[in-house]
């Protein structure tokens, strides 16, 4: 039949399945397709906690959002264009996200009498007008794979897993991807299985072609290439680019790397990638607990490695006493925190920003350190360069906090060349000429680094405050002043080795967003669609948040109203009240989502609505 | 892969300094209590350093927090001193970063025991390669005066006044469960012995544990007297020697002989047992140490001295060193570009 072609600027799929149906990897597959395609793309995986939950229910629905574009994307996206269901309960699970007149594509295969029930369908949804509002394509796939696949004598398990390529097939049609690259993928997946190559191939391949001819297809759209920089893209998540910015960080410091680390959802994929990094010269240890793998970090260091920790909330929270320790060792120490919803377990697999101020104070004694935040997947990687950057130069343990929402959503990667990236410069001390372990580079204040194995320079370093210069125990008075003084001098001036803080959008006025960490893409789009709209607000991103850029203040000082959007009860509000000693408002969300681009938009509405608009 | 470390593993060593006891002296005074058992471990530490060829340079003493812990301050060479119960994976990123140290640990009973229990048993499993020195005194010394996890029942501590309900740990038995490749145990009146198996402790590959009986003297004042004074130990105790029956008592002439798997004395006196029929100690064999190490707190046997059990089995650290050494030798290895890369990237024009 005749199709029509209608043009988009940006779409929002999301595959949804069982926990088996291999929905993770039809979305991670597309959004590369999309990415080659020359579109930006953003994704979230969105998954269940349990590990297989019981098949067909409602709580075992996995699930994975793109969104893809001709413009910058900056979110997963919000309302869902075009939704993949698998079986009734990830039809159910899913309708209240999608737009109006979204498309459905669905495996009807998966709406039999069992799925119904699990799914408390009391009827069939397919076949009453529940979905009357939308486009809806009922495909009966499994059946249609397994005729396809009737020669290759596979059993019925093995051709119904290949129903994920089939539905796969379909979407790549009706958004025009390219299908070469997927098949290569495939080949070099399945080289030692050719069974499973041809059956996943031929699923593939036989989605592609029934919407290419079916009538319950007659729309097929084209969204545009996006204006990128040249160069080369991978889509990666925010963990692996946590553990390649940590490899790159140690070559770039001329030190090897050692990463100490447990277990913990959602930062585990740093330690399942730094682990497989065996031939770059990496070594890991994985610890039998939290302080555990902080301690051997910190030992680590003290023997010249660039060394760090990995972990989530209730890690960090075990993790306190040995950045205390790291603080006063003045060693440097990479810590990364993956925020997820607390208190206590709360929610494992979903993102919050709720860490910044046990990450700013969590720690008995004074004992202030560096704090930055990464803004995107991609982003993680350069700010875990930066990290080292500041570890190294200052001798002191800095937080890198991500959260959920990046570690496990992508976006495309600009690949930098190693020798693109800047060095990094790190020197161990040792002359042993007017050596002692605790005097201090006059510009940074940083001490030296004496590793173990150098002749004649022989120390010992502990958590019993130091005196100064010579590094011994001292209980004395005014040492202890000076000590503590020294040590928050030392991070307050890298306020003057960090970026100052930038204002989109007017310079002075009304209101000024402030935002931090992975909510960026959410108000960058809110921003953006308000400007848009005429709307005079202005934007400031924050990368570090202690020190803070010190142009800030005089930033506050320019506005007359300020917002900060936060996952979380108003934390950096928190700080910059403090700061600043004025008022500020927040947008507080606790949800365990990720912040939405509506939600700021509404939020901002309403504030100059206050103001009777402007 | 190269990187700075290289410049200081590779440096010459300074062969002047590191052969002689008092290479090994501070110029701080030692703040033990006068009498403490610490100051002997503290000067056969130093006279083991000496001996062992090692430059001084290459030692690091990693201790927790207590009186034990205070050790590395006493001792010129590389130290830390860092958080209640945190020594050994501290050390343990040490070892794994730097084999081409020797990495020693002080600790105490309640350090090692206690708060740092998971560490332990979680070391010993992993065969990191480290001496680990634990001076038990059987009492919480620096916060004066508690019970700890090898005080016994019934003894009155501050925090027990009317006595200790839990039973305590039996550390050798402990590290022998754990997996620890080398266990001893010796104390502090006796400096050969100690001298003896920390030298041996320092040889061997892996984690080697030593359980020091120290007397604390302000707050479990002869704790030990019974295995450690001239006039009582050689009635209860037996020094365990690889190869050799197990005889003890003032004149030799007791012994100890296996009934089944049940250790029984036996006097060597009385006509009914000769030496030919004592247990013949091996020290290689980990069901007869576990043996051993559970006569500890039987009052009808005496109290094992020595070395427990040697295994020989590869460290973690050499594991982790080989793993990199094979993955380094295939192609691409250190190839950061193509890791940069990925495997699905592409070109934007």
């Amino acid at each position: 039949m005749e199709k029509k072609i209608q043009q988009l600027k940006e779409a929002t799929i999301r595959f949804a399945g069982d926990s088996g149906d291999g929905m993770q990897l039809a979305g991670k597959l597309f959004s590369n397709a999309s990415g080659i395609f020359g579109n930006d793309v953003n994704t979230f995986p969105d998954y269940p906690s349990e590990i297989r939950a019981p098949e067909g229910t409602l709580y075992g629905v996995s699930a994975y959002q793109v969104q893809f574009g001709s413009n910058l994307i900056h979110t997963h996206g919000n309302k869902i264009d075009a939704l993949v269901a698998m079986n009734a309960s990830s039809l159910s699970v899913n309708l209240p996200k999608l737009k109006e007149n979204a498309i459905i594509i669905v495996n009807s295969d998966g709406f039999n009498d069992k799925n119904l029930k699990l799914a408390k369908y009391e009827k069939n949804p397919l076949l009453d007008d529940t979905l009357k509002k939308y486009k809806l394509i009922a495909i009966n796939m499994e059946s249609i794979v397994a005729e396809k696949l009737s020669h290759l004598s596979l059993s019925p398990k093995e051709t119904a897993r290949t129903k994920n390529f089939f539905a796969l097939g379909i979407v790549y049609w009706l958004y025009g991807r390219a299908t070469k690259h997927t098949e290569k993928w495939l080949q070099q997946k399945f080289a030692k299985n050719p069974k499973y190559l041809e059956a996943n191939i031929i699923a593939f391949k036989a989605g592609w072609s029934y919407a290419a001819e079916s009538e319950l297809l007659p729309i097929q759209y084209q969204v545009g290439t996006a204006k990128l920089e040249s160069g080369t893209y991978r889509n990666i998540t925010g963990n692996e680019a946590v553990a390649l910015g940590l490899t790159i960080a140690a070559r770039k410091a001329n030190l090897p790397l050692f990463l100490g680390s447990y277990p913990i959802t959602p930062a585990t994929e740093i330690l399942h990638h730094i682990s497989g990094y065996k031939k770059y010269g990496v070594k890991h240890l994985q610890a039998e607990d939290e302080i555990a793998g902080i301690a051997s970090a910190i030992g680590a260091s003290f023997g010249g490695y660039l060394a760090a920790t990995t972990t989530s909330g209730p890690g960090l929270s075990l993790k306190v006493e040995s950045i205390g320790l790291a603080i006063i060792l003045e060693l440097p120490l990479i810590v990364v925190d993956v925020q997820r919803g607390g208190p206590s377990t709360g929610l494992p697999t979903k993102p919050e920003q709720a860490d910044l101020l046990m990450a700013m104070f969590g720690r008995h004694g004074e004992a202030p350190l560096p704090i930055i935040a990464a803004k995107s997947a991609s982003d993680c990687f350069f700010m875990t360069l930066e990290a080292a950057r500041l570890a190294t130069k200052y001798m002191t343990p800095v937080i890198l906090l991500t959260d959920g929402y990046l570690a496990q959503g992508t976006n495309p990667f600009k690949v930098p060349k190693l020798s693109d990236l800047p060095d990094i410069p790190v020197k161990f001390a040792t002359d042993p000429e007017g050596f002692q372990p605790y005097m201090r580079d006059e510009k940074t204040l940083a001490r030296p680094w004496a590793i173990p194995g150098t002749p004649n320079l022989e120390h010992t370093i502990g958590g019993l405050e130091k005196k100064d210069i010579s590094g011994i125990v001292s209980q004395g008075p005014d040492n202890h002043q000076r000590m503590v003084e020294l040590r928050a001098k030392k991070i307050e001036g890298i306020v003057n080795d960090i970026p100052l803080a930038t204002v989109e959008g007017e310079q002075s006025g009304d209101l000024l967003i402030i935002g931090w960490g992975g909510t960026y893409g959410a108000i960058k789009d809110a921003f953006d669609t308000l400007r848009g709209e005429g709307k005079k607000i202005s934007f400031c991103h924050l990368t570090h948040l202690n020190p803070l850029p010190k142009n800030l203040g005089e930033i506050l000082s320019n506005f007359e109203r300020i917002l900060v959007p936060e996952l979380n009860m108003g934390q950096l509000k928190f700080l910059l009240q403090a700061k600043f000693l004025r008022p500020i408002l927040g947008l507080n969300k606790v949800q365990g989502t990720p912040l939405q681009e509506f939600e700021v938009v509404e939020k901002v509405l309403e504030l100059l609505n206050e103001k009777g608009g402007n | 892969m190269r990187s700075l470390i290289n410049d200081v593993i590779e440096a010459p060593a300074n062969s002047t300094i590191g052969g002689n006891v008092k290479d090994y002296k501070v110029d701080i005074d030692v703040r033990w209590c006068s009498g403490c058992g610490g100051y002997s471990i503290l000067a056969q530490s130093q006279r083991v350093m000496a001996s062992l060829g090692i430059p001084r340079e290459k030692f690091v003493f990693i201790s927790g927090i207590g009186c034990s812990s205070r050790f590395p301050y006493y001792i010129n060479v590389y130290g830390m001193h860092t958080m209640h119960g945190r020594a050994l994976p501290i050390a343990s990123g040490l070892k794994v970063a730097r084999p081409d140290l020797s990495i020693w640990v002080a600790t105490g009973d309640g350090d090692s025991l206690s708060i740092g229990g998971n560490h332990f048993i979680h070391t010993a499993r992993r065969n990191v390669d480290l001496n680990v020195l634990m001076f038990n005194n059987a009492i919480y010394g620096m916060t004066k005066g508690q019970y700890s996890p090898t005080s016994l029942k019934g003894q009155l501590t501050k925090s027990s006044p009317l006595g200790v309900l839990d039973d305590p740990f039996n550390p050798a038995a402990l590290a022998i469960g754990a997996g620890a490749s080398f266990v001893a145990r010796c104390y502090d009146r006796d400096p050969q012995m100690m001298q003896k198996i920390f030298e041996r402790a320092a040889k061997h590959v892996g984690f080697a544990f030593v359980e020091v009986y120290t007397n604390c003297v302000i707050f479990n004042d002869g704790a030990f007297d019974l295995f450690t004074k001239k006039e009582t130990r050689k009635e209860h105790t037996v020094e365990l020697q690889h190869g050799k029956p197990l005889v003890f008592g003032n004149n030799d002439d007791k012994g100890v002989k296996l009934d089944g798997v049940t250790p029984v004395v036996v006097s060597l006196n009385d006509g009914s047992h000769s030496i030919d029929d004592l247990l013949v100690y091996n020290e290689n064999d980990t069901s007869l140490a576990f043996i051993m190490a559970n006569m500890t707190y039987n009052s009808n046997l005496p109290r094992p001295m020595g070395v427990f059990q040697v295994l020989s089995r590869q460290s973690y650290n050499q594991r982790v060193v080989e793993q990199l050494k094979y993955y380094e030798s295939l192609p691409g290895a250190n190839d950061l570009d193509k890791l940069l890369l990925g495997e699905d990237s592409w070109e934007i024009e």
